[in-house]
């Protein structure tokens, strides 16, 4: 057991250090959810795209550097301390692509990636419905065969970055007659200016537009255009979805950089207050712990993680017994939902506690003259809330926890 | 390089596993904290067979030196099954030069420890061994390594910097005392007192006796030795967090309520989720403490740093099986509420372990001072 990085791996730190250092923008962009925000977050992606910054772990011929996961976590461990731009494309990067390398054609491949990575074309993820949240399953928006593809028709909601995105991916009722709600779903691509489409900006808890429900009115999608089989759409999204909750969301490095800001927020603050104290160290903790999780993870799947015999078997036969960084049973299923709960009250705590340090200064959001920080703690509190909402409830993963890493009885939905 | 553990390290956690399965700890506990003493020396001569304090002693002192052990094992003595061939740590452990006296064997060992609820001065016989071995003083050395590795030897060990009271004075063969930067070695000891985990009693040891060693050297060596203690604490009450939750997962699967298993009631299901979500998050950090205390990360790390690594380890695995405990109870109804029920073993040792050797308050504080 080490934690030191092979000497290459820490070449390729200094290489991405020494990139960061002279590409970050010096004044902070402006908020990617505004129309002129968007624009420059997309131009920043262009420019990471340029060098080969903006999709490290994808095969070199779509744009990335084949990067290893353990350099991934490297290269998002120096983005965030650089204290680089959120990234516009996440949707389509995070989400969508490991989607496409699991289930797409390699027609699909070399059409959508390619300008995903540059910037070009940013995605919007459109599953959620007015009456499909937890219960994604029970979603009626349509898909109807039509002569070369599918027309799209329903409504759909809560689609981040769909007020200024260019297209979409989501799921569309394909069998109606399907014997299970889950049954006969189609997952497809959408483009957003496309006849039929109209999108209807939703402002957040924080005014701006930074999700949008869409009406679809037989919009047509041609049949390159759906991924995976026809009705096969739940078990794609599956695979999806453990992309969203699980590590590829939400990055160490975030947490470890905004951890050691509040820890300079601290040492600047009154430090007789130990209560203050305490919930900045549980902070430090926490994300410490979080990159620690994700190492052992990473590196279990380097290994090739293997189930039935995880590392957490030399720990004694307890059920309780999990590996380091897993799943009791060796196998690596639930450990994005283990993930989605600790990073989403992780970033609520870090918030809270910054906001509590600076006091008075803490109300100042958005970019306010005043604030030490440009309202940067402030915005990050309001983004942390839904945390615990999107990608799955934390109550919704608490039961897949207890249930698939537990063997607790499934339960009444 | 890889922060899992090896196939090796694996079967020695196995072993240990296998063998405290097989031997009456709970009884080992019961009598311990009834002041019978034999069963727990039992089981602890098993683990010292097993390799367990050879890990902490170098081969020089009969530590893990391939003939350091004195052979086999009884088998049988301890419980049903004979357990281990050898009851020998594996060949790797015994071969290897390395036997940093932290390892993260020696974590995984703890961790095993605590989910069987090892009663006796297991940490403060490490930590006295990590003392004797940062002082380097071949005669303290050769007094007390040797019968410490082999087993023969537990040693109760108190820095009066971290509190008064000795971790069964009256058990132990030898009561170490830091005092200021003096290391004594205390002859006897006030009287035993209740302790909220019977199985650790406690005493305020007599601090007027034998100096063994005085000097800033005395100092340094005893922070090591705190560290090394707060570390295999942490590990331990990880041990006891995840056997909380496993007995308490078997219960909640078979006790029914309203016509079906308590388990399958969502606010039962969460708060085991959260438990596990606790242990889960606090297991990596007390691995990682271990890997820096053992060197590993001294390059990039530095003492102060390695320091906040291993008091992140204890608040995290403290708070974590206290966490488990306060579950393990409220899932388990009022027959978790009763001493004849094994889970309060558990229950009250996750509570005296939080507080051992670092309270959480502390432990934070050293966290912030080694923040970058
Ligand atoms: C900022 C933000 C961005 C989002 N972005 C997207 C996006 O890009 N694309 C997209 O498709 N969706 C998006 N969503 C939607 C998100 O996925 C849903 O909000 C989420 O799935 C929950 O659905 P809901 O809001 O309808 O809540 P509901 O399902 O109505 O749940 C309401 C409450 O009831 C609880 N609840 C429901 N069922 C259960 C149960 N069985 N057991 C216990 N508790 C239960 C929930 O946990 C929650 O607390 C976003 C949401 C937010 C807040």
């Amino acid at each position: 057991m080490d934690l030191e990085h092979a000497p290459e791996d820490e070449e390729f730190r200094h290489t991405a250090r020494a990139w960061l250092t002279t590409h970050v923008p010096v004044t902070p962009l402006p908020s990617l959810e505004t129309e002129e925000g968007f624009a420059a977050h997309r131009k920043w992606e262009r420019t990471l795209a340029a060098d080969r910054w903006s999709v490290v772990s994808w095969p070199e011929e779509y744009g990335g550097r084949g990067a290893s996961l353990a350099r991934w976590l490297i290269f998002e461990e120096e983005y965030y301390a650089a204290n680089a731009p959120g990234r516009v494309s996440q949707n389509g990067i995070s989400l969508l692509a490991p989607t496409l390398f699991e289930h797409g054609s390699p027609a699909q491949l070399a059409r959508v990636l390619p300008p995903m990575a540059s910037g070009e074309v940013v995605w919007a993820q459109a599953w959620s419905e007015p009456e499909a949240g937890s219960d994604l399953a029970s979603l009626r928006s349509r898909a109807v065969r039509t002569e070369g593809g599918w027309l799209l028709s329903g409504h759909k909601t809560w689609s981040s970055r769909a007020a200024f995105a260019d297209r979409a991916f989501g799921l569309f009722r394909s069998d109606p007659n399907a014997d299970r709600p889950h049954r006969g779903l189609t997952y497809v691509m959408f483009d957003l200016r496309a006849p039929g489409v109209t999108v209807r900006p939703i402002a957040r808890l924080d005014g701006k537009p930074a999700f949008a429900e869409l009406f679809l009115d037989e919009v047509f999608v041609p049949d390159e255009d759906v991924i995976g089989e026809p009705g096969q759409g739940w078990r794609v999204a599956m695979s999806t979805a453990g992309n969203e909750r699980g590590l590829t969301l939400r990055s160490p490095g975030r947490f470890t950089a905004a951890a050691e800001r509040l820890v300079a927020l601290w040492r600047r603050a009154d430090p007789s207050d130990t209560a203050l104290r305490d919930r900045v160290a549980d902070a430090v903790i926490g994300a410490r712990a979080y990159h620690l999780f994700t190492r052992a993870h990473a590196d279990r799947l380097a290994a090739g993680a293997s189930l039935g015999d995880g590392p957490g078997a030399g720990l004694g036969a307890h059920p309780g017994a999990g590996g380091l960084g897993g799943d009791p049973s060796g196998g690596l299923g639930g450990d994005s939902s283990l993930n989605k709960v600790f990073w989403s009250e992780l970033d609520i705590a870090l918030h809270e506690t910054a906001l509590d340090l600076l006091g008075a200064e803490g109300e100042l959001a958005g970019h306010a003259n005043d604030s030490p920080d440009q309202g940067g703690w402030a915005d990050g509190w309001l983004f942390s809330l839904a945390g615990p909402i999107y990608a799955g409830t934390n109550e919704i993963q608490r039961d897949i926890i207890a249930e698939r890493l537990l063997g607790l009885p499934k339960g009444r939905r | 390089m890889t922060f899992l553990l090896d196939d090796e390290q694996h079967e020695f956690g196995r072993t240990l596993d296998r063998m405290l399965s097989a031997a009456d700890v709970a009884g080992a506990v019961r009598a311990w904290g009834a002041d019978d003493t034999g069963p727990g020396r039992k089981v602890w001569q098993r683990l010292a067979d097993a390799g367990v304090f050879a890990l902490a002693v170098p081969e020089e002192y009969g530590g893990a030196a391939p003939d350091g052990h004195k052979g086999a094992p009884q088998d049988g003595r301890c419980g049903e099954a004979p357990v281990g061939n050898d009851g020998a740590a594996p060949e790797g452990y015994r071969a290897s030069g390395l036997l940093p006296l932290l390892t993260v064997e020696m974590s995984l060992a703890f961790v095993v420890l605590g989910c069987h609820a090892m009663p006796g001065p297991v940490v403060e016989t490490v930590a006295a061994a990590a003392l004797l071995r940062r002082l380097d003083d071949p005669a303290l050395n050769r007094r007390w390594l040797p019968g410490i590795a082999t087993g023969g030897h537990l040693v109760s060990y108190t820095d009066q910097a971290h509190g008064p009271y000795a971790l069964d004075a009256a058990a132990a063969d030898t009561r170490f005392v830091i005092m200021d930067d003096r290391l004594l070695c205390a002859a006897g000891h006030g009287p035993v007192q209740p302790s909220l985990d019977p199985a650790r009693r406690l005493a305020r040891p007599a601090l007027d006796d034998e100096v063994l060693a005085s000097g800033p050297e005395v100092r340094a060596a005893a922070a090591h030795a705190a560290d090394v203690a707060a570390l295999l604490t942490a590990a331990q009450a990880l041990g006891v967090g995840r056997r909380l939750l496993a007995d308490t997962i078997t219960y909640v699967q078979q006790r029914k309520q309203f016509g079906v298993a308590i388990g399958s009631f969502q606010a039962v299901k969460h708060r085991l989720a959260d438990a596990l979500l606790a242990l889960e998050f606090a297991q990596p950090l007390v691995f990682a403490a271990a890997v820096a205390l053992a060197g590993g990360e001294r390059r990039a790390h530095g003492e102060r740093r390695t320091r906040g690594d291993v008091a992140a380890a204890k608040v995290a695995a403290g708070e974590a099986a206290y966490g488990a405990a306060r579950t393990a109870l409220q899932l388990h109804g009022a027959v978790g509420y009763t001493e004849e029920l094994d889970l309060s073993l558990w229950i009250r040792k996750a509570r005296a372990l939080r507080s051992a050797w670092g309270t959480p308050s502390a432990c934070r504080a050293r966290v912030l001072a080694g923040a970058p």
